[in-house]
């Protein structure tokens, strides 16, 4: 657990970090964070909990828990990471460890919104990249310096061409990813399209 | 690109506006929420002072936290307690109904709006949990969302989406006897895997979809996520509109007559095009058990673990992860796997028609005297019609709890959790590591009458050898 935690704000151009490999497909939100971490009303303490029955399975030996993983940013996941529960707890576990932005085979949807929602940027890799990565993560520490408005990653033995949705980095690079705010631009477009939906009026016991 | 699909027709009706980078903002019909996911985005609507813009579009109601032995409060968990008091605090300030303990109307989110009628076709719903993909059985294009995203839509009734892709899943013949949605759904996530619906929603159709029940493909669609497509829907039809009308929010009087028009006309086109077609036999489908730690990881009840060489080389790592962690060794048989624990509930199977199904049979049988067996009603309207029928009364002779509605042990908020390195017969919808409460709980995940039968036995049983 690092010491101060500040959640990103504003523009993303620029991701700058040691990397931490976490090897195996289909990795659910349910193992990222257990579900007894979710009663709680903010999401303050879940960095601590964050793989915790993986952790306490391995001893030690997880990852998360190992010393030279201590100031790691940049998480890089096989397939399918994060599926299962859209518990936004899950990511927001990850960038309360110190997850800064993700580089994978594939993510799951739901995982994948709600990472862009909080500024965790995830970027893919074809299953090949990933796995040397990885590879070279076992032996020595990969510092990586993403750059998102051309969607590349250098580290000092190799550089990289990551794909992420045209949306997803746009938005970070305007700092438009918290939502919010663009949405309620719309604010007289989304009143009429209230009034115009047929289902609006033939729900009188809705209101 | 898919053309003049429901789903095609649903997204175009709801766009408010194109945003940068080719994501859409969607207008949501719909939002439900919950005690687990919705008090940090009220807290967030709070730090930017903002309003919940529409509170009439906005239901609640309390299901993952809540007890099933005693529901008097306060909660004995004061975790659980203080989340129900912020959900009902939240839902006094800004007005949203709210459907608490004691209403008659609480219970699971995926259960309760249904009942209710306010899942309705044609609209656009979304909801802090992955199961939302449940209401898509109504022709709704229903899909779960995270936190940020439940403060958008409050404070704006939208969020940024990608358009999905359709992938149109075509289900021939007819489930045979003893085979239930569950084992179809399952089969299908086998097939595609539980990685295929990234990017997609799946539309359910042919003869075997049709032949179902309205609660049937609420468990179809439930586990849409399951198979990695946050939204699954099927066409409306009859049994559609006959399953909302006369209920509490659905249309009445010249209003039914107006919506049943507009209902049918949302229908996927016969020639609408789709970015992808599957095909299946649902007449192959057996009773269907997962073996593994990802729903994908399933067999026919009769069918052995399969070897590492028979699978293909993305699913190697997992499955190695799942003999290890299963105790189990490929080849092995899943049929007569003991087990310790019998759980029917959850979105997925805790609906009347599920428990009805489960008591046939229980009937005249007693629960193995090694397994501790339990069901929990979908919501109150579930448990006071099994009442009514005397369904209650067959699972308590049969030596199953009988429980107060909720989530319960699918994800194991509440006090309802395995133990070490229990095995569970479960018809709910995740068979992950530690899911239902013990970071090395073993979930089996079945349908309901599979559970029963499982609980008679004490073991992993064909439901087909207890029922004419």
């Amino acid at each position: 657990m690092k010491s101060e935690f500040t959640p990103p704000i504003g523009k993303i151009s620029n991701v700058n970090g040691q990397c931490i490999s976490m090897i195996g497909n289909d990795i659910d939100t349910d193992r990222i964070i257990p579900a007894r971490f979710l009663k709680c009303v903010n999401f303050d303490l879940l960095g601590e909990s964050v793989f915790e029955d993986d952790r306490k399975t391995l001893k030690g030996r997880h990852p998360f828990d190992l010393e030279e993983n201590k100031n790691a940013s940049i998480l890089i996941v096989n397939s399918n990471f994060g599926c299962g529960s859209s518990r936004e707890h899950a990511p927001q576990a990850l960038m309360r460890w110190g997850i800064k932005a993700i580089i994978g085979e594939s993510f799951a949807d739901i995982f994948y919104s709600n990472c862009i929602a909080i500024g965790i940027p995830c970027f893919t890799l074809p299953k090949n990249s990933i796995e040397e990565i990885q590879n070279y993560c076992d032996n020595k520490f990969l510092f990586l310096e993403i750059d998102l408005k051309n969607s590349f990653a250098t580290g000092k033995d190799l550089s990289l061409n990551l794909e992420i949705k045209e949306s997803s980095r746009k938005m970070f690079l305007s700092g438009e990813w918290d939502a919010t705010s663009t949405l309620l631009e719309n604010e007289n477009i989304i009143e009429n399209k209230f009034n115009e939906l047929p289902y609006i009026n033939f729900n009188s016991r809705f209101s | 690109m898919s053309q003049d699909t429901l789903f095609d027709k649903v997204w175009d009706l709801h766009k408010v506006s194109s945003l940068p980078g080719g994501s859409d903002q969607i207008f949501i019909g719909l939002h439900l929420i919950h005690e687990v996911t919705s008090p940090q985005a009220f807290g967030a609507l709070k730090d930017k002072n903002l309003k919940v813009k529409f509170p009439e579009r906005t239901v609640a109601t309390v299901d993952h936290i809540v007890p099933t032995d005693n529901q008097s409060r306060p909660f004995k968990d004061n975790l659980a307690e203080q989340m129900i008091e912020t959900l009902e605090k939240n839902c006094l300030e800004h007005k949203i109904r709210f459907f608490n303990i004691g209403s008659g109307n609480q219970g699971i989110v995926h259960v309760v709006a249904p009942e209710l009628g306010l899942t309705q076709p044609g609209m656009t719903i979304a909801c802090g949990d992955s199961h939302t993909s449940t209401h898509g059985a109504f022709g709704s294009i229903a899909f779960g969302i995270g936190t940020s995203q439940v403060r958008d839509v409050l404070a704006t009734q939208t969020i940024a989406m990608n358009k999905l892709k359709v992938r149109q899943i075509l289900c021939d013949n007819k489930l045979s006897k003893g085979v239930y949605a569950k084992d179809l759904v399952l089969h299908i996530i086998n097939k595609l895997g539980v990685k295929a619906g990234a990017g997609f929603a799946y539309e359910f159709a042919g003869p075997a979809i049709d032949e179902l029940s309205m609660e049937e493909r609420m468990t179809i669609c439930n586990m849409s996520i399951e198979g990695g497509a946050r939204c699954g829907y099927i066409n409306p039809d009859e049994k559609t509109f006959s399953y909302i009308k006369n209920k509490l929010c659905a249309p009445k009087n010249k209003h039914w007559d107006k919506a049943l028009t507009w209902w049918n006309s949302l229908k996927s086109d016969e020639n609408s095009i789709y970015d992808d077609v599957i095909k299946l036999d649902a007449s192959k489908v057996e009773p269907t058990v997962t073996w593994g730690i990802t729903p994908g990881q399933s067999i026919g009840i009769n069918q052995e673990i399969p070897q590492l060489d028979d699978l293909s080389p993305n699913d190697k790592l997992v499955a190695k992860e799942a003999y290890e962690y299963m105790s189990f060794k490929p080849g092995q048989l899943i049929k007569d796997t003991p087990v310790d624990v019998c759980f029917i509930g959850s979105c997925t199977n805790g609906r009347i028609s599920d428990l009805r199904i489960a008591a046939q049979v229980l009937k005249d049988k007693k629960v193995s005297k090694n397994v501790k067996a339990f069901v929990v009603p979908g919501s109150e309207k579930v448990a006071t019609a099994a009442k009514q029928e005397g369904i209650d009364q067959i699972f308590k002779d049969s030596g199953f709890q009988w429980r107060e509605p909720g989530c319960s042990m699918c994800l194991a908020m509440n006090s309802d959790k395995l133990i070490g390195n229990q095995v569970s017969a479960s018809s709910s919808n995740r068979n992950f590591k530690g899911r239902q409460g013990s970071p090395s709980g073993r979930t089996l995940l079945m349908s309901p009458a599979m559970v029963a039968a499982a609980a008679i036995n004490g073991r992993v049983s064909d439901v087909r050898e207890f029922i004419n």
